[in-house]
């Protein structure tokens, strides 16, 4: 295969920026189509939120299962094999308008392209309640896969109700005395193999109808202050772990203000397809997804990306 | 290329709290996805800033004492020690530029 390296002066077909599901597809296809992409991973989320997973059970193609970390490594050995070019570092700005594209790095340097695909993903959401923010690392954590060997024997807790949380919440049993799950509402947004599995494990605890206040505690985290949505009654949790599971909010500070955005936050496309309100400028995966947000749905979206930047060029090209 | 060091619960108050260069410690684990991306981008700050400060790496799943004794309870989690004494603190794995603007008092 062809490591020849693009001078970084040269306008290019195209520039993918993420590399989570969406991102390695929209690689691998425009790669296949000869159009050279190059992908600007980011220094430390490269990969993308799977790398922080452990199981990955409903991707198709897996019947056993595969890790996380493991389908974005196979995933971007698969765009590197038919040409992408990848560069672990951060995009801090991007000129979208007009023919030619620019986007520019941590570093300075910049590179141009007739096209950008945009799949940022979404990042973690924080509960926004007093404690949180001052006791992260001293027992609020957003990675139970990093994280949960620090809570050996110890009760701790796990906020949302969603596939993740629940994904959390099990894995944590491994490490944990008690996980209580805190959720919002009186059932779990989670599938239902996820959310039996939760349901029926002898270490999880559940709190329904709930929402936290406050995280208590000074040097460490001490317990949660919990709020009964129905009732209006608050109460304390003894906990020394607080995991924040509540979902994601879609990454796009670098375009805010510059390509339209729909009322969600995500990214507005036209139709079914990946373009945005600037020509040349396509984006896929959870950045443009408010509903789904599935590795699996992210990666059909990466590809039609990909297609859409193949017809765009072909059309530009007639 | 690395300039790294480790230092384990038995070596840390020698390597750490008596260098007499500041000290970037990086607190991690094998089983730790940011910390193996962050891993590298200590070692860039290790050789480009070797003047300046040192980089020590300490894997908490085979140092819990030193681990327990500072509260790290996430990792990654960036420590700065500057005469003993931590100076500031970093969690979670984030990009180059961000540390040097975070330890920008001892890289300058």
């Amino acid at each position: 295969m062809s490591t020849e390296v693009t001078p970084a002066s040269e306008v290019r077909d195209v520039i993918i920026v993420g590399s989570g599901p969406a991102g390695y597809t929209a690689a691998i296809y425009t790669a296949r189509a000869d159009l050279k992409p190059l992908m600007i991973a980011g220094s430390v989320t490269a990969g993308g939120e799977l790398m922080n997973t452990t199981d990955v059970e409903n991707f198709p193609g897996f019947p056993d299962g595969i890790m996380g970390p493991d389908l974005m490594e196979n995933l971007g050995q698969q765009a590197e094999k038919f040409g992408t070019e990848v560069m672990y570092d951060d995009v801090t700005s991007v000129e979208l308008e007009g023919a030619i594209k620019t986007v520019t790095l941590a570093d300075g340097q910049e590179f141009k392209a007739r096209t950008v695909i945009i799949s940022t993903g979404s990042a973690y959401r924080e509960l926004g309640v007093d404690g949180e923010k001052r006791l992260v690392g001293h027992g609020v954590s957003s990675c139970a896969t990093c994280d949960g060997f620090f809570f050996k024997g110890q009760d701790i807790a796990v906020i949302g109700g969603g596939d993740s949380a629940m994904e959390e919440a099990i894995f944590l049993t491994k490490f944990a005395a008690t996980v209580t799950v805190v959720h919002r509402r009186d059932s779990l947004r989670a599938s239902k193999i996820m959310a039996e599995r939760a349901l029926k494990h002898p270490k999880i605890k559940f709190i329904w109808n709930s929402e936290v206040v406050s995280v208590e505690g000074e040097a460490k985290v001490t317990g949660a202050r919990l709020n009964n949505l129905v009732t209006g009654e608050q109460s304390d949790l003894a906990v020394t772990g607080l995991f924040v599971a509540i979902g994601n909010d879609p990454r796009v500070d670098l375009v805010k203000g510059v390509l339209e955005l729909t009322e969600a936050g995500t990214i507005a496309v036209e139709s079914r397809s990946s373009k945005t309100s600037i020509k040349g400028v396509f984006a896929a995966g959870d950045v443009v997804d408010p509903t789904y947000r599935q590795a699996i749905t992210a990666a059909g979206s990466g590809c039609v990306a990909a297609l859409d930047v193949e017809h765009y060029l072909a059309e530009q090209d007639s | 290329m690395s300039n790294a060091k480790s230092a384990t619960d038995a070596t840390f108050a020698d390597v750490v709290l008596k260098s007499e260069k500041p000290v970037i410690v990086d607190f991690w684990a094998e089983w730790c996805g940011p910390c193996r991306k962050l891993g590298p981008i200590l070692d860039e700050i290790s050789v480009e800033y070797s003047d300046k400060v040192e980089v020590v790496k300490v894997d908490v799943d085979a140092n819990p004492a030193i681990s327990a004794k500072y509260g790290i309870t996430s990792i990654p989690a960036v420590y700065l020690f500057n005469g003993g004494e931590v100076q500031s603190t970093v969690i979670g794995a984030r990009p180059k530029q961000y540390f040097e603007k975070e330890f920008a008092d001892v890289l300058k």
